[in-house]
């Protein structure tokens, strides 16, 4: 074995992000300030959104289950942009901390896109008449769901946790590109099957007093997706960690030849 | 440029010579095509209706499923590695798998589409509509199931995650496959018509630049 040449530099900021070791070092004192952060955003904007703003006058109280739902829109398209980064991260640099951001990422978007529809379909219940329309973003917000649960299922077809970043990062990319596509053509089928009448919220302008809860929300919805992430990301490096443990550990045991 | 046209005669020699994969296609497109009068009645009116649809979701799943026999057999014969290594870009191998995947798949469903417009009741017009649609969608469906196929050919059970994983990327040839079948009164079917064109040209420019790296990435 050769010596390894110790350096007395500080690590830069790339590998104390690319490093799983540091990163599990200065994300432990993220955890807790970010957690409270995300608790007092929601604080705030429970308050706004239930005491401190007006029912709207067509919709009434049903009005606020749009802070619930903008906010988890938001983050299933924001969730797919960071994968993308991510997935860059893991086919140019071989990031492998950009792999662990991947796969963490991928159950919480499909999580938050779920939770967009869910609370779309309670919405439209008293405002539309119906649990489901065939709205062209609708549409579009279920094929990103199934697009996410394809993506879990690819990770969890893979043995090899290393390939499979790879081939997935791949896989993202790809959908990168057809999601676009496939929101023009569902939009394009929409306007060929225009419904009868659909309720539309997007008016010209939102007034203040529902904007104001509406972004105090999204904010703490984006702080909670943060500390999610930041959570499910150490907890796969402990994974990985511990899977290579015992690996070494039934190794040892089966006498085998290292 | 010559190995290139000796991987195309050998890809279709082979596929032609396994006649069994290509009755199995066909009687995939067909039996879906037959399930639904089964499972709606045989009211023919309404069959004609909805003949675009079925005779799209019928091509769609027949092609998806044939996702095995473009880049498996060469991963488990080792094939694949030699052509990492070919003088050839793997690009261009990925070009030539994906025209021999058209032809033993899109080409063979076009010619079996008569039989379902009998049993669907559709008039000639509207055979020729489909026959249209079916030549421009077709190269646009193999290009996703190359991509699938490049992306699940290292796992040993990528029977079932492969057309999972496509399946909401293929939904734009749906859209405008079926559309370009369906009423042309405001211009809409030749609309759907030019995108579906589009659709196939980009995807079959694009794909074999995504499915070398998926490939390559597999291979590693």
């Amino acid at each position: 074995m050769s010596e390894v040449k110790q350096t007395h530099s500080e690590p830069g900021w790339f590998t104390r992000l690319a490093h799983p070791g540091l990163f599990l070092g200065w994300s432990r004192h993220i955890v807790i300030p970010l957690a409270g952060l995300s608790t007092i955003a929601f604080a705030i904007g429970l308050y706004l959104a239930f005491w401190g703003s007006p029912a709207d006058y067509q919709m009434g109280d049903t009005v606020r289950m749009m802070y619930v739902h903008v906010p988890a829109a938001w983050l299933s398209q924001f969730c797919y942009a960071l994968m993308f980064a991510s997935a860059i991260g893991t086919l140019v640099w071989r990031h492998p901390m950009a792999d662990v951001s991947q796969k963490a990422a991928a159950p919480l978007g499909a999580l938050f896109t779920a939770l967009a529809l869910f609370t779309g379909a309670l919405w439209g219940r008293p405002t539309w008449g119906t649990y489901w329309e065939w709205d062209g973003r609708m549409t579009s917000t279920l094929v990103l769901l199934l697009i996410y649960l394809g993506i879990i299922a690819l990770w969890r077809a893979f043995d090899d946790q290393l390939k499979a970043a790879r081939i997935v990062a791949v896989f993202t990319l790809i959908g990168a590109v057809n999601i676009p596509i496939i929101k023009f053509s569902v939009d394009w089928w929409h306007t060929l099957h225009q419904p009868a009448s659909v309720f539309r919220l997007d008016g010209p302008t939102i007034a203040p007093e529902i904007l104001t809860p509406l972004l105090a929300m999204t904010l703490a919805f984006s702080l909670l997706f943060m500390l999610l992430h930041l959570v499910r990301m150490r907890t796969e490096v402990r994974k990985r960690r511990v899977r290579s443990l015992e690996l070494a550990q039934a190794r040892a045991a089966k006498g085998a030849r290292p | 440029m010559k190995g290139l046209k000796a991987i195309l005669l050998r890809d279709l020699r082979l596929g032609l010579r396994q006649g069994g994969d290509l009755l199995t296609l066909l009687l995939l497109f067909i039996s879906v095509g037959i399930l639904v009068p089964f499972a709606i009645g045989p009211d023919t009116p309404l069959l004609a209706r909805l003949a675009p649809a079925i005779v799209w979701v019928a091509a769609l799943l027949a092609q998806l499923l044939t996702h095995d026999r473009l880049f498996r057999a060469d991963f488990e014969d080792g094939s694949l590695i030699a052509f990492h290594h070919a003088a050839i870009p793997l690009e261009a191998i990925v070009l030539a798998k994906l025209a021999i995947h058209w032809i033993l798949t899109g080409l063979p469903l076009m010619a079996a589409t008569p039989f379902l417009a009998v049993m669907l009741g559709m008039d000639m017009t509207m055979l020729g509509r489909a026959l249209f649609a079916l030549l421009l969608g077709t190269p646009a469906l193999s290009a996703f199931v190359a991509l699938s196929a490049s992306v699940t050919v290292g796992l040993k059970r990528g029977g079932l995650v492969a057309p999972v994983l496509i399946l909401p990327l293929t939904l734009p040839v749906l859209i405008f496959g079926a559309g370009m079948m369906g009423d042309d009164t405001f211009g809409a079917a030749s609309q759907a018509g030019l995108f579906l064109a589009a659709l196939s040209l980009a995807s079959v420019a694009l794909t074999p630049f995504a499915a070398a790296l998926a490939l390559r990435v597999s291979g590693e």
